[in-house]
Formats: C-alpha cells, structure tokens, sequence
C-alpha cells in the first residue's frame, strides 16, 4: 500500500495522477481462511481490521453480496456520540468515539471526521430528567457531556423553533465531542487497511449456505464457491435473522426499514448535529450543504430498503415544525436501509449456539457511530473468545434479563 | 403506503391509520415454562424476509387487533382476517401459496 500524503500529493501532480494504485484488491476466494467475516460493511470491515492489526490474524476474507459499505453503512446520517446511559453502552459507545478521533491517523485515509458537537433536545419535563439523570451517568462513566439551557440551544442552533407549536424545546444534552464523519469514508478506509494487511475483500458474493459440522462450522457456500474457514463472523445487520437460519438458529431480532434523506444544497445554516427524540427528527448540513435529516424506524418488517411515506410524512413534519426553514426546501434524495432491532434496543456482540460462529448484530438505529468500537470488540471475541467490551452484549443476556435497556434511555432510535 | 382492509368494520385502512404489533400466533409460555420456552416468547422471532404474518390495530377507525399476511420482501398484502383465531385460514394459506409457489408454509 502506497501511502497517502502531502508528498504524495505533490508527486502525483507532476505526473498527471498516473501514479495513484487501487485502494483495495478484488481477488477470487481462496479455498481456506482462518476466519470469514461476512459483510463488508463498517462493523465488518473494522472487525477484520482490528484482527489483523490488534490480533495479528492476517489470513482474513471479508466476503460482501453487494458492493463495500452498500447497506447501513452508506444508508445512515452519519451521527456520531457517545453519551448512552447504560454502563456497557457508555463504554462500547466511548471507545468507538476514541477510535473515531484518531481514525483518519490511524488508517491513513481522511474519514473526514468533524466534531461539531450533538444536541439532544429535551421537550418533554419526562425528557429534560431523562437527561440529566444521563449527564451524571456520564460523569461516573467518564464521558463528556453536559446539560445546556434553552437558551444556550438558541445560540448553537439560530434556525430552531424553540417554542414549536407542540413541544417547547426546555434545554438539551450537549456532546461537544460529537458529530458526524464521511461514512463512505469509514468503510473505504477500512477496506484499504484491511487489503494491506493481505486480506481478502470479496465484493457480489452471497453467501448461500452455512456448512457445519457436529456442532461446529465448517465453512460457507456463496455464488463463488465454497469458503472453508476456521471461524465465521455475521456482520450483516438487518439480514442477521436470514443468515442466522442457514446456520440453524435463530437470533432476537426484528428487521425494519429506517430512511434518511437530504435536501438541495445550501449555504451554512446549522454547524452541530440536532436530534429530536420526542417529535423524532434528526438534522445536520453535510459539507457540501444538503441538509441531512432523519426520523424514525417503521412500524413493521421490512427488508425492501425503501421506507414508509407515513414515517416520511411524519419525520417531515417534526422538521418543519422545529426549523421552518426547512419548508423551504426541495428534497434531493430519499432512502431507507435495514435496520435489525433487538429487544432491548442494544446490540448483540456474541459466540452462538454454533461453536465458531460468532454475530455482531442488533445495532439497530445507532450503528454507524460504533464501528471502530464493535469492529474493536469483535475481533478480541473472535481471536480470544472473550472481550470486555462486549461482555454485557452476549446472546445470553435475553434468557437471563439481563437487558442494557436503551430503548428507556434513548427515547426511542438511537 | 400499505393498504390492509380491516376484517371488522370493512374499511381498506391505509397504514397511518394502523398500529404495527408485530408477530402473530406467538404461544404464550407463562409459569411453569422453561427458561427457554419463556425467551424465546418474549423475544425471539421469524422475521423472515418473504411472507409474514402479523399483527395489526385499526389504531384509528374502530381500534380493533386484527391479524394480516404480508411479504416484507415486497410489501404486498395478501390478506387480513379476525384475531380470534390459532391459525391463517385455509384459503388464505392457499392463496399465498399459488403466488409464492416456493414457500415452506406458515408454522
């Protein structure tokens, strides 16, 4: 891998950009690997990533039915923080932001990741207490995050209405720490990191069978031919379920359709990222100045990656009513992505009842700020068996009640 | 937008009339069940990406449950019948058979 750099740069310059290589190879499957990560996503990519850099496990194949980063990775509206309430949440949540601070370092590929700070507005008195009680949660947990006056969420955001016709916004949780990154970015990045180390990324491959034996895997089947590995890690969000079947179990999940969608292109009007849990609306201004909103999960299963008008009427209703700007605004492009919920709104980070299969799932509306963090956990899972960070996340907890109850802490999406 | 005719008052009830209530024909497992029987009532479920059956509320008409076959693949609508029942009606089954010739069955 040629790095990049200002020199590089300069060189490529003088001689037409001739000079630069692929970011990542595109080789056929070999017979074996030592693990299989299925899905190249970001939690795949960085889960195959950290293997190989923190573990030193190199015979890796990332195997993709679509193209890279195709699904939730390029589906979402790039928010990043890292305030949950939960213990185990706080802490996967932390170590994700702490990886994102020094990521375009670490993998030599800008991920374009710009902490512009993140309000959560309080509308409700339920809200507004809800938060405060998660401001001190963090102090213990040693995050940073702070409760702000509504006031203080005039001047940070001048285009809000703070007394909306509904709900009046009372004040809000501030990360200063957060914001967004380049999500493309994040999975291109990875995916170079990861071919550099001598991994395998293999693209419009789909995996057609799940082979194992006496309890234990043995291998893949996909529209390339059959893979051996020594372990498999599903890493494919809201196809979880579908793959889970192939291999004989089934998974506490529920797969639902969350759209986003952006507007024409502005000149700067908001410089944080605003999310508003009670009418539900997410906002922040891309770089090249469409506004990036968000809302809501759907009500039902759905795995068409389009979304309801209905969550879109409503969402867009919440938008204008808290930023009327908004209302002046055409609509570029709409989307949806599958999002896999689990029970209690945290993810699942765990061994299965398949003895080498392991699953990182369940990141329902919040994924994209956790790569780093659960491609972290994941690997030492998968190359130890064990992981601190993923400890609270195991399958197990459903049966045993021990729930990281976000859906409480959260509102609703995450 | 989903269109489902609700079984009861006859209304074709766009989806923001309706409430989603997930999986339908879970058994209920209670006292005296094993832990996994319990679990695997509260929590795990088919979501299968093809035909589906669930549950649904005419949130805003007449504010009954009524259940409903879907594909979550292609969001069409095979048909709604009265919650007061342990399985899919025959000819409803029949009928999604004949266009989803490939489809392993309801259970």
């Amino acid at each position: 891998m040629r790095r990049y750099s200002m020199f590089a740069v300069a060189r490529e310059a003088l001689r037409y950009h001739a000079g630069w290589e692929r970011a990542w190879r595109s080789p056929e499957p070999k017979k074996r690997y030592d693990v299989v990560v299925v899905g190249a996503g970001g939690h795949g990519l960085a889960t195959a990533y950290y293997l190989g850099k923190v573990h030193g496990i190199t015979n890796v194949a990332v195997i993709e039915k679509g193209w890279l980063g195709g699904g939730n990775t390029g589906r979402n509206t790039t928010i990043i923080r890292s305030n949950y309430l939960q213990d185990a949440s706080a802490a996967i949540f932390e170590k994700a932001l702490q990886l994102y601070e020094g990521l375009s370092q670490d993998l030599n590929y800008n991920v374009m990741f710009s902490p512009r700070g993140l309000l959560m507005l309080a509308q409700s008195e339920h809200e507004m207490r809800g938060y405060k009680r998660t401001v001190y949660a963090n102090a213990l947990q040693g995050v940073q995050t702070e409760w702000i006056s509504r006031e203080r969420v005039k001047e940070l955001v001048p285009i809000i209405n703070l007394d909306g016709p509904r709900y009046p916004v009372l004040g809000a949780l501030y990360q200063e720490r957060g914001g967004t990154a380049r999500h493309d970015a994040v999975a291109w990045g990875y995916a170079r990191g990861c071919s550099a180390m001598g991994m395998d990324i293999i693209q419009q491959c789909e995996v057609t069978g799940i082979r194992t034996v006496n309890g234990k895997v043995q291998g893949i089947d996909t529209t390339k031919g059959a893979i051996d590995c020594g372990k498999l890690a599903m890493v494919v969000a809201g196809h979880s379920g579908v793959l889970a079947e192939m291999a004989g179990f089934r998974l506490p999940l529920e797969s639902v359709a969350l759209q986003a969608w952006v507007s024409e292109p502005i000149k700067p009007v908001i410089d944080v990222v605003v999310m508003a849990n009670l009418v539900h609306c997410y906002i922040s201004q891309s770089d090249k100045g469409e506004l990036v909103l968000g809302g809501g999960i759907d009500h039902c299963n759905n795995y068409t990656q389009r979304g309801s008008w209905y969550t879109l009427e409503e969402t867009t209703r919440a938008l204008v009513e808290t930023y009327p700007v908004v209302s002046r605004l055409k609509m570029l492009r709409q989307w949806g992505g599958i999002v896999d919920i689990t029970g209690d709104h945290s993810p699942i980070i765990s061994k299965t009842p398949v003895e080498g299969i392991f699953v990182d799932c369940g990141w329902g509306t919040g994924g994209f700020k956790a790569i780093p963090g659960s491609g972290w956990a994941m690997a030492e899972l998968v190359a130890k068996g064990h992981s601190p960070l993923a400890e609270g996340f195991g399958l197990n907890r459903f049966r045993e009640g021990r729930f990281i109850d976000e859906s409480v802490a959260a509102g609703v999406a995450h | 937008m989903l269109t489902f005719t609700c079984p009861y008052c006859g209304v074709a009830a766009e989806e923001s009339e309706l409430t989603g209530g997930g999986e339908a024909h879970l058994k209920r497992f209670g006292p005296g069940s094993s832990d996994a029987e319990f679990e695997a009532y509260l929590f795990t479920r088919k979501n299968p990406k093809g035909v589906h059956f669930e549950r649904w509320r005419h949130a805003y008409g007449c504010g009954k449950w009524f259940l409903a076959a879907r594909d979550t693949n292609t969001l069409e609508v095979f048909g709604s019948y009265p919650a007061q029942t342990t399985e899919p009606p025959a000819d409803l089954i029949a009928a999604i058979k004949n266009k989803r010739p490939g489809w392993e069955g309801w259970k």
